[in-house]
C-alpha cells in the first residue's frame, strides 16, 4: 500500500495555489488535485484515496487508478510528496 | 544625516544604489538626506523623485584614489556628508583605500579590508571555497587566448566565461568561448574566469557582516525571472536554511564587514548548493530584504554609527519582488545642469 509524506511546510490556498518555501517554487492545482493533495495530507494511501473518491466521483476505477498514478507521480517529481 | 550612496544606474545591468537608499529612507529613527554619487549623467537614480536631496558626479575608478578623494572632498565641503555607502565592485578597492582618510574628514564607512575583498574576489573564490569545505564549481584562469585551448583538457562544454567584475557568458564550444573570451578582455581585462557551468536553479542570498566574524542578517532568495543578461527581474523569499548557514560560515571565515550578496547554484543532480560568487556589497534586488522583515542597509548603519544591534534571524517566506522599468521624463535645462556641471540639488 503506497503512502507518501507532505512536508509541513506546505503551504496551499482554499483555492488550490501551491507554494513551497523551501525552493520558492509555485503551482496551481485544480479542485480535484487539491482534494488529493488534502488526503495525502491527512495521510491517506494511494489506495484509500482510491477507494474515497469512487465513493465520491462517478467514475471507473481503472481510469481512477491511472489520473491518481499520474497526479502522484507529478507531485513527486517535483518534490511536492515523498513515498513513505 | 547626510548619506552618499554611489550606484545610481538603475539600468537594466541594475546598480544597488536606488534599492540601498529606499532602505535607508525607511528609517523612522533618522532624519536622513540622501547625496547621489553617479558616473553617467543619464543614470536614472538622479532623476528619480524622492530618492536623492543632491547629486553628484564622480570620477570613474580608473581615474584613480586621488582624482575620488579630491572630488569627495569638494562634495563634502557642499554638504557635509556623515557617511558614505559605495555599492559597486568597481569602486571598492578605491574606497576601501581612503578608508583612513576619509574618516579624517569625519565621514564613516562600512567596508571590508583589501585583504578581505580579495579572498571572495571571482578567482580566488574556488580556493577559498576548497579551504573552507563549501561546494563551489572548478575555474581556470585565462590569461591569453592561449588558455581558452586548454578548456576542453579540463571541462567538458558549457562552461562559464566570467570577467573580474561583472559580465558572464555560457559558451557551448570553443568558438563561443574566444569569442566571449575577447568581449570580456576587451572591456574588464585580465583574469578571464573559466567556471565548471552547473545545471541548476540559482538561488541567492543578501548577507551584512560585522566584521568581527558575525552575520547579523540574512535574506535567502529564488529568482523567478531572469533576463538574458542573467539579472533577477523577479524573485521570492524562501525558506531553507542550508543557504542561510552556508552564508554564516562565508561571513566568519572571512570576518566580513559589509552588506554581501552571495550566489548559489543548487545541483540538479545532487541537490546540493555551489557558491559560485560572492560580491562584496549589497545586490540590486536589496529592497526585497526590508519588504520580508531585515532591513540590512539600516542595520548597516546603526553598526557604522556604533548602535548596538541584535542579530536578525527570521524573515517573513514568500515575499516576492518584481522589478519594472519606468520611463523618467526631465527637461533639458535639467539635463545641462547635470551633464555640464555634474550636480544637480532637488528642492523638497
Amino acid at each position: 500500500m503506497s503512502k507518501y509524506s507532505v512536508p509541513e511546510t506546505l503551504a496551499v490556498s482554499d483555492s488550490g495555489f501551491l507554494f513551497l518555501p523551501n525552493t520558492g517554487e509555485t503551482f496551481t492545482l485544480n479542485l480535484v488535485g487539491k482534494e488529493i493533495l488534502n488526503l495525502l495530507q491527512d495521510g491517506l494511501s494511494e489506495e484509500e484515496i482510491v477507494k474515497h473518491m469512487l465513493d465520491r466521483y462517478d467514475i471507473d476505477e481503472r481510469s481512477l487508478e491511472k489520473d491518481l498514478s499520474d497526479f502522484i507521480m507529478q507531485l513527486r517529481k517535483y518534490s511536492i510528496i515523498k513515498e513513505e | 544625516m547626510k548619506i552618499a550612496v554611489t550606484g545610481l544606474n538603475a539600468t537594466d545591468n541594475p546598480g544597488p544604489g536606488v534599492p540601498v537608499i529606499r532602505c535607508l529612507k525607511e528609517s523612522k529613527e533618522y532624519d536622513i538626506d540622501i547625496i547621489g554619487l553617479f558616473y553617467d549623467s543619464l543614470d536614472p537614480g538622479i532623476y528619480m523623485e524622492n530618492i536623492c536631496a543632491a547629486c553628484y558626479m564622480i570620477p570613474y575608478p580608473s581615474s584613480g584614489v586621488n582624482a575620488l578623494f579630491d572630488r569627495l572632498k569638494v562634495i563634502h565641503e557642499k554638504e557635509k556628508i556623515d557617511v558614505i555607502i559605495p555599492t559597486l565592485d568597481s569602486e571598492l578597492y578605491g574606497f576601501v583605500k581612503l578608508q583612513g582618510k576619509l574618516a579624517d574628514l569625519g565621514i564613516k564607512t562600512f567596508l571590508p579590508t583589501a585583504e578581505q575583498l580579495n579572498i571572495r574576489s571571482k578567482d580566488k573564490l574556488f580556493e577559498f571555497c576548497d579551504t573552507n569545505q563549501i561546494k563551489a564549481p572548478k575555474n581556470i584562469l585565462a590569461a591569453s587566448v592561449k588558455d581558452i585551448y586548454s578548456i576542453s583538457e579540463k571541462f567538458e562544454y558549457p562552461v562559464v566565461i566570467k570577467g573580474i567584475f561583472y559580465d558572464a557568458y555560457v559558451v557551448n564550444n570553443f568558438e563561443e568561448a574566444v569569442s566571449a573570451f575577447n568581449k570580456i578582455r576587451a572591456k574588464w581585462g585580465y583574469p578571464i574566469i573559466v567556471q565548471e557551468y552547473l545545471k541548476g536553479d540559482e538561488f541567492n542570498v543578501v548577507a551584512l557582516g560585522d566584521g568581527n566574524g558575525q552575520m547579523t542578517g540574512a535574506v535567502a532568495m529564488r529568482k523567478l525571472y531572469i533576463t538574458d543578461k542573467g539579472k533577477g527581474w523577479a524573485g521570492i523569499t524562501i525558506n531553507d536554511n542550508r543557504l542561510i548557514e552556508l552564508s554564516r560560515k562565508v561571513i566568519e571565515r572571512i570576518n566580513w564587514r559589509s552588506g554581501m550578496e552571495l550566489e548559489f547554484i543548487k545541483s540538479a543532480e545532487t541537490g546540493e548548493y555551489y557558491l559560485i560568487e560572492i560580491n562584496p556589497r549589497f545586490p540590486a534586488w536589496t529592497y526585497l530584504a526590508p519588504a520580508a522583515g531585515q532591513n540590512l542597509p539600516l542595520l548597516m548603519l546603526k553598526m557604522m554609527l556604533g548602535e548596538d544591534v541584535k542579530p536578525l534571524t527570521s524573515y517573513t517566506i514568500g515575499t516576492i519582488f518584481v522589478r519594472s522599468s519606468w520611463d523618467l521624463i526631465t527637461d533639458i535645462k535639467t539635463f545641462e545642469q547635470i551633464a555640464s556641471f555634474g550636480e544637480i540639488k532637488w528642492t523638497k
